[in-house]
C-alpha cells in the first residue's frame, strides 16, 4: 500500500493535469502575443494580489480595497441567498401539501419563472433605487425559483406509504412535516439551493454592474473605465473562484446532511 | 376488540373492492384473512386502520367507531423500503411512533432499544435501514409495532418480501413475540434473543393481531382462526378456527395431521369461492 500522502498527491496529478496545462499553454501563448488584452496569468494573480492582497497579515492579508470590494457583494449575494432559500421552502411546501394550491399557483409559478431576473433591474432601480435593496430583490427574485419548484415537487412526490406510515405513527401537522415530509423532500430542496446559489453569484453581479458603488460588479466598471484590462481580468477570475468555493461549501454540507440519501441509492442499484 | 360490520369498499374508479365483510376478532386473537389476489385484503386492513374510509359499514376498534387511524393500533406494511425512513436510525425509526404515547424523549429511546432487543436487532440501533438486509428491515418494522405496545396490530403481508428461510424466522417470531412459541423464537435463531423480556410483557400476549397473507401455510401456522375471503369482490367465505398445540414448529406443526387437514381446508376455500 502506498503512504497517503502520495496517493492524495497522485489523485491531484491525475485530475489537475488538464487545468495545468491550459494555464501553462495560455501563459506562453499571451507572452507571446503581447496583447493588452489578453495577459497572460502570472499577470492576472499579480494585479490580484496588488489590488486585493496587500493587506497585513492580522487582515489575513485582505486589502482594503478587498474589503471594500468583497464584503458587500458576497454579503448580497449570500443574504439573497439566504432569503430566497427560505422564502421558496416556506411557499414550496406550502404549495406541495396542497393539491388545489398547486393547481392554482403552477401557472403563475411558471410565468415568474420565465421571466429573465435581469429584466426586473430597471424596475427595482426605480423602486428601490441604486443601494443594497436593489441588489437583494433582484438575487431573491432570480434564486427563489428553483428552490420553490423543487421544494413543491418534492413535497408532491413524496412516497404515499411514507405518508401511510407517518399517518399510522400517528404524526401530525409539525411533527409530519418535520420527520417525513421535509426529510423526503430535502434531496429536491437541496437541487434548488444549489441551483440557485449559482444564480445568485451570477446576478450580484448584474445588478452591481447595473449600478452600484461598492462591491465586485463596481470594480469590473471601475477596471473598464480606467482601461484596465488585467483588472477586469482579475474580477472575472476571482468571480470563477468564488462561484467554485461556493458550490464546493454547498456540496460539503450536502454531503454531510444527505448522507443517508447516498447511502440509500448506493444500495438500492 | 375489532368489530366489522356490512362493510364494503368501491374505489373512484367503481372497482368494488369489498363488500358486506362482517369480522368479529376477540382481544388477544391472532387472526389471518387469506383470499385470491384481488380480494380486497389489503383494503380490508387499510380500512381498520382508518387510512381508507369505507363506503359503507362500520368498524368498531376496542368499541369506538373508527374514524382516522385509531389511537392504539400499529401496523406491519409489507414494502419495509417504503415503510421505515431512511433519513432516521434504526433506533429513531422505531421510537417515532412513541411520541403519540407522550413518553420523554430518554424513555423512548429505551423502549426502542427494548423493542430491537425482542427481535434479536438491538446491536444495529445506531444504522440507518438500509444498510440492513431485506429480513433485518422487516425485523424492524415489526419491532417498531411492538415498541408502541398496541391493542391491535395489523400487518398487511408482512413477510411477503422476504425469502423464504427469513420468512419462517420471522413467522417463528411473531409467534415467539406473541408468548406462543416457547423456546425457539425467530430471534433466537440470529442469537440475539438474551434480552428478551417475559414476551407476554411488551406487546404480546394481549395483543390481538390481524395479518393479510396469500400464503396459505402461513395463515395456518401462525393464527388462532383463518378468515377466508372470496374473490373479487370479496366477503368472508368461511372462518376457520385453528386448534393446533402450542408451542408451534416449522418441522414438527406443519407435519401435524391437523395442520395438514386445515391447510387443505382453507385451500379448497380459496380457490374454490
Amino acid at each position: 500500500m502506498t503512504p497517503r500522502p502520495r496517493r492524495v498527491l497522485g489523485a491531484a496529478v491525475a485530475r489537475g493535469w488538464l487545468l495545468v496545462l491550459l494555464l501553462l499553454v495560455w501563459e506562453a501563448a499571451a507572452r507571446r502575443a503581447g496583447d493588452l488584452y489578453f495577459p497572460p496569468p502570472t499577470r492576472i494573480v499579480r494585479t490580484m494580489r496588488e489590488l486585493w492582497w496587500s493587506g497585513p497579515p492580522s487582515r489575513l492579508w485582505l486589502s482594503e480595497q478587498a474589503v471594500d470590494d468583497f464584503v458587500p457583494s458576497l454579503a448580497r449575494l449570500l443574504l439573497g441567498w439566504a432569503l430566497a432559500g427560505v422564502a421558496g421552502v416556506v411557499v414550496g411546501v406550502g404549495i406541495g401539501l396542497s393539491r388545489v394550491a398547486f393547481h392554482l399557483a403552477d401557472p403563475v409559478l411558471q410565468f415568474g419563472r420565465a421571466v429573465p431576473p435581469p429584466a426586473l433591474i430597471p424596475f427595482f432601480m426605480v423602486v428601490f433605487g441604486l443601494g443594497t435593496s436593489m441588489h437583494l430583490a433582484v438575487v431573491v427574485f432570480g434564486a427563489v425559483w428553483p428552490v420553490l419548484l423543487n421544494t413543491a415537487d418534492g413535497v408532491r412526490s413524496v412516497e404515499p406509504l411514507h405518508l401511510d406510515s407517518a399517518r399510522v405513527c400517528g404524526l401530525g401537522g409539525w411533527a409530519r412535516l418535520r420527520y417525513v415530509v421535509l426529510p423526503a423532500a430535502a434531496p429536491r430542496i437541496f437541487t434548488g439551493l444549489r441551483v440557485a446559489l449559482g444564480f445568485a453569484l451570477i446576478l450580484v453581479v448584474v445588478a452591481e454592474l447595473m449600478g452600484s458603488g461598492d462591491g465586485i460588479g463596481a470594480r469590473l466598471n471601475a477596471a473598464e473605465r480606467e482601461f484596465r484590462p488585467d483588472r477586469l481580468w482579475a474580477g472575472i477570475v476571482l468571480l470563477g473562484a468564488v462561484g467554485c468555493v461556493l458550490n464546493a461549501l454547498f456540496l460539503l454540507v450536502e454531503r454531510r446532511v444527505l448522507a443517508w440519501h447516498r447511502g440509500a441509492r448506493r444500495m438500492s442499484t | 376488540m375489532l368489530d366489522i360490520t356490512g362493510l364494503s369498499h368501491r374505489y373512484e374508479d367503481g372497482h368494488q373492492a369489498v363488500e358486506g365483510v362482517e369480522l368479529h376478532v376477540d382481544r388477544g386473537e391472532l387472526v389471518s384473512i387469506v383470499g385470491p389476489s384481488g380480494c380486497g385484503k389489503s383494503t380490508l386492513l387499510r380500512c381498520v386502520a382508518g387510512l381508507q374510509r369505507p363506503s359503507a359499514g362500520r368498524i368498531s376498534v376496542a368499541g369506538r367507531a373508527v374514524d382516522g387511524v385509531p389511537d392504539d393500533l400499529a401496523v406491519v406494511f409489507q414494502d419495509y423500503t417504503r415503510s421505515l425512513f431512511p433519513w432516521l436510525t434504526v433506533r429513531d425509526n422505531v421510537a417515532l411512533p412513541l411520541r403519540r404515547r407522550g413518553l420523554a424523549r430518554a424513555e423512548r429511546r429505551a423502549r426502542a432499544l427494548d423493542a430491537l432487543a425482542q427481535v434479536g436487532l438491538d446491536a444495529t440501533a445506531g444504522k440507518h435501514p438500509w444498510q440492513l438486509s431485506g429480513g433485518m428491515q422487516q425485523r424492524v418494522a415489526i419491532a417498531r409495532a411492538l415498541a408502541y405496545r398496541p391493542a391491535l396490530l395489523l400487518m398487511d403481508e408482512p413477510f411477503g418480501s422476504v425469502d423464504a428461510q427469513t420468512r419462517e424466522d420471522l413467522e417463528d417470531l411473531l409467534l415467539a413475540v406473541r408468548g406462543g412459541a416457547g423456546h425457539q423464537g425467530g430471534a433466537g435463531h440470529r442469537g440475539g434473543a438474551g434480552h428478551r423480556r417475559g414476551a407476554g410483557h411488551q406487546g404480546g400476549a394481549g395483543t390481538t393481531i390481524l395479518l393479510v397473507t396469500h400464503d396459505i401455510d402461513e395463515s395456518v401456522y401462525v393464527a388462532d382462526r383463518v378468515v377466508v375471503l372470496t374473490g373479487a369482490p370479496g366477503r368472508v367465505h368461511s372462518d376457520l378456527p385453528v386448534d393446533l398445540p402450542a408451542p408451534r414448529d416449522q418441522i414438527g406443526t406443519r407435519a401435524l395431521p391437523a395442520f395438514v387437514r386445515l391447510r387443505t381446508e382453507v385451500g379448497r376455500a380459496v380457490r374454490r369461492p
